[in-house]
């Protein structure tokens, strides 16, 4: 019998600690996949990559990348992955942050990696709600969403309309290729790997800031069963956060 | 050697390109910025890295980075800069990262003012990030010496993987003074002695080299064993890099401590005090973490020693370790000025004089 499927060498065997239904560990299998095919297609020599976890409920991403990985403070991830990439700037490097991180603690952080055109990959997760600290409001949340707080659902009103990451850094002159992705059906799934191994292709050939942005489910937090909170994504957020390339100066 | 007349800022940033820093990440602040202009003249020409960043937030991030990957890797800031460091620095001596840190302390708190200060101690020696953790911390009195342990600087925190910092005051790094400039340092990363940075691991490589800079451990067992690997590190640096300096204390009556700047001008008081028969010294710690205690009590111990003034620009901090090392053994005044005065010879001296006729 032949091998036909494995896992990829470059997530360990460590099994994911999150809730059944999150997205996060199909993003991470893509992330991991696409340099794997890199490596494999020889355009990237093995163990010349690197990845930054965030705070977020990816915050053991680092035991997950079977490769040199930093765990930085929360939102600093473009920050420690800016210094990475100037020492070692022959290296893939990339972060993966959630929207409370990337959106809101991380803000000044993101926009100057992508302002400077830092050579390095973002792999945004948003799922509209902070994961790790149990369900609290993030600047992404929808109006009208209930989270602990925001139990009456988000007041626009009061605290602003969810913030558009991927339209807004696409704006910023630095950025290269910024895409909004999902991962909800296999077409999508296969989408957004498509993306991510482009960021990456990107990347070694020296262009400047790539960012995914990939909209996720986080079924605990939302308090629904992993296949409402797919349909749930599916008819709100998909409207609010469009899918597809914002920027792709590479395409121009 | 020769000698050459460099302004402090500027000797301290090439001693450390010299001591073989080659990243270099920071954001303008007075009176500190002539260090990144400096820096980004000089890094390219050695083949280095100078990066301007968005905030102190994000360069103490970017040492981080850097850090991680076995390069040496400096920051500098002031006061301000440096409080919004502190996260950032906890989060390199969480995941012991060797690097050294800059402060070229200003007048505070808040914006304060831009003149020279020693209102950092504190910040500096107690903590200032959260969690259990130390700095190797020298305050050098003048622009030599900080050139001289800069040279040493990044060997100590990569011997221990612990941040250093320079507790340096505004006067050190403006003053034009006469200086010898070291030799250039061949340094060049060596994953051998360094198993635990990002220098390219793969699979199939030893486990245990795999490169991860971290500082979470998220049970309570695993989290005391950090610590205890952490507070392990301290107590040998503790017992292995007390640096302190004693002027004219075997027989002294009063001993002033003071600490960079400030000490140099003691150093004056106890010689003009000499000349007219006063028996005056001075101690002087050059690390301020760890703190030279034992050192301090067995000068002042001494039966000669009556009295101990402590001189600082600010309201006591330093004092409070002096009075930890005297443990009410002897009498120990304080004298200082807020809002960045520098005391003069004539102040210090009318204090000593005001203590000799108290008793
Ligand atoms: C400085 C700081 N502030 C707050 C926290 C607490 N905290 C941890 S994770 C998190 C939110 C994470 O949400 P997100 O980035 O959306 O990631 P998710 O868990 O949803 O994947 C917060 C606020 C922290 N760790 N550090
Ligand atoms: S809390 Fe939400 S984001 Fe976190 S692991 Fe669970 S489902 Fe995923
Ligand atoms: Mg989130």
């Amino acid at each position: 019998m032949s091998v036909v499927f494995e896992r990829t060498k470059l997530l360990t065997d460590k099994q994911f600690h999150y809730c059944p239904g999150c997205n996060h560990g199909i993003i991470h299998r893509l992330v991991a996949e696409s340099i794997d095919e890199l490596i494999q297609e020889g355009k990237l020599e093995e163990g010349n990559v690197l990845g930054v976890a965030p705070v977020g409920c990816s915050v053991f991403a680092y035991d997950y990348f079977n490769m040199d990985m930093y765990e930085a403070a929360h939102g600093r991830a473009p920050a420690v992955a800016t210094g990475a990439k100037r020492a070692k700037p022959d290296t893939l490097v990339f972060t993966y942050q959630g929207d409370g991180d990337l959106a809101s603690i991380g803000t000044a952080e993101i926009v100057h990696a992508a302002h400077r055109g830092e050579k390095i990959v973002t792999i945004f997760v948003n799922n509209a709600i902070y994961g790790m600290t149990g369900g609290q409001m993030a600047p992404t949340t929808l109006v009208g969403q209930k989270t602990t707080t925001s139990p009456h659902g988000r007041d626009e009103a009061w605290c602003g309309a969810p913030i558009k990451m991927s339209e807004m850094l696409s704006e910023v002159p630095g950025s290269y290729y910024i895409e909004r992705c999902a991962v909800n059906n296999n077409a999508n799934i296969l989408k957004t790997k498509k993306a991510i191994k482009k960021a990456f292709q990107y990347q070694l050939d020296g262009k400047g800031f790539c960012m995914i942005e990939v909209l996720s489910t986080c079924p605990t937090n939302w308090g629904l069963s992993p296949v409402e909170a797919m349909k749930w994504l599916e008819e709100n957020m998909i409207p609010y956060y469009p899918l597809g390339v914002k920027k792709d100066k590479g395409a121009e | 050697m020769a000698l050459t007349l460099m302004k402090g800022s500027e000797a301290i940033a090439e001693a450390a390109i010299r001591a073989g820093a080659r990243f270099f990440f920071g954001y303008p602040i007075t009176p500190q910025t002539e260090i990144p202009e400096y820096m980004s003249e000089r890094m390219p020409e050695v083949g280095g890295c100078f990066l301007q960043a968005e905030s102190e937030v994000a360069a103490i991030n970017m040492v981080y980075g850097a850090a991680g990957t076995g390069a040496r890797v400096i920051t500098s800031s002031s006061s301000p800069g440096v409080s919004l460091k502190q996260e950032g620095i906890s989060y390199c001596a969480g995941a012991q990262l060797p690097c050294v840190i800059l402060n070229v302390m200003r007048g505070g708190p808040g914006l304060g003012n831009i003149q020279a200060s020693q209102g950092d101690y504190f910040q500096g020696v107690k903590g200032g990030g959260n969690g259990d953790y130390h700095l190797l911390t020298y305050a050098p009195s003048s622009v030599q010496e900080a050139i001289d342990i800069m040279m040493f600087a990044f060997d100590k925190a990569e011997k221990y993987r612990m941040p250093v910092l320079f507790l340096a005051d505004g006067i050190i790094a403006q003053m034009m003074e006469p200086v010898e400039m070291p030799e250039m340092v061949d340094f060049k990363v060596d994953p051998e002695k360094k198993p635990w940075a990002c220098t390219g691991w793969k699979p199939g490589d030893d486990p245990a080299k795999r490169g991860v800079i971290n500082s979470i451990y998220i049970d309570t067992e695993s989290l005391s064993e950090h610590n205890a690997v952490l507070q392990a590190i301290y107590a040998e640096a503790k017992k292995n890099e007390q640096m302190w300096e004693c002027y004219k204390t075997e027989d002294a009556e009063i001993v002033v401590t003071a600490f960079g700047t400030v000490a140099r001008i003691a150093k004056t008081v106890v010689d003009e005090m000499r000349a007219e028969g006063y028996k005056v010294g001075l101690f002087r710690p050059i690390t301020v973490w760890p703190f030279p205690y034992d050192a301090l009590a067995e000068t002042c111990c001494a039966a000669h020693v009556k009295g101990i003034l402590d001189v600082e620009v600010n309201e006591g901090q330093m004092l409070e370790d002096v009075k930890l090392a005297i443990n009410g053994s002897k009498n120990v005044e304080f004298f200082g000025h807020l809002g960045s005065q520098f005391p003069t010879t004539a102040e210090i001296k009318s204090k000593i004089l005001e203590m000799k006729e108290a008793k």
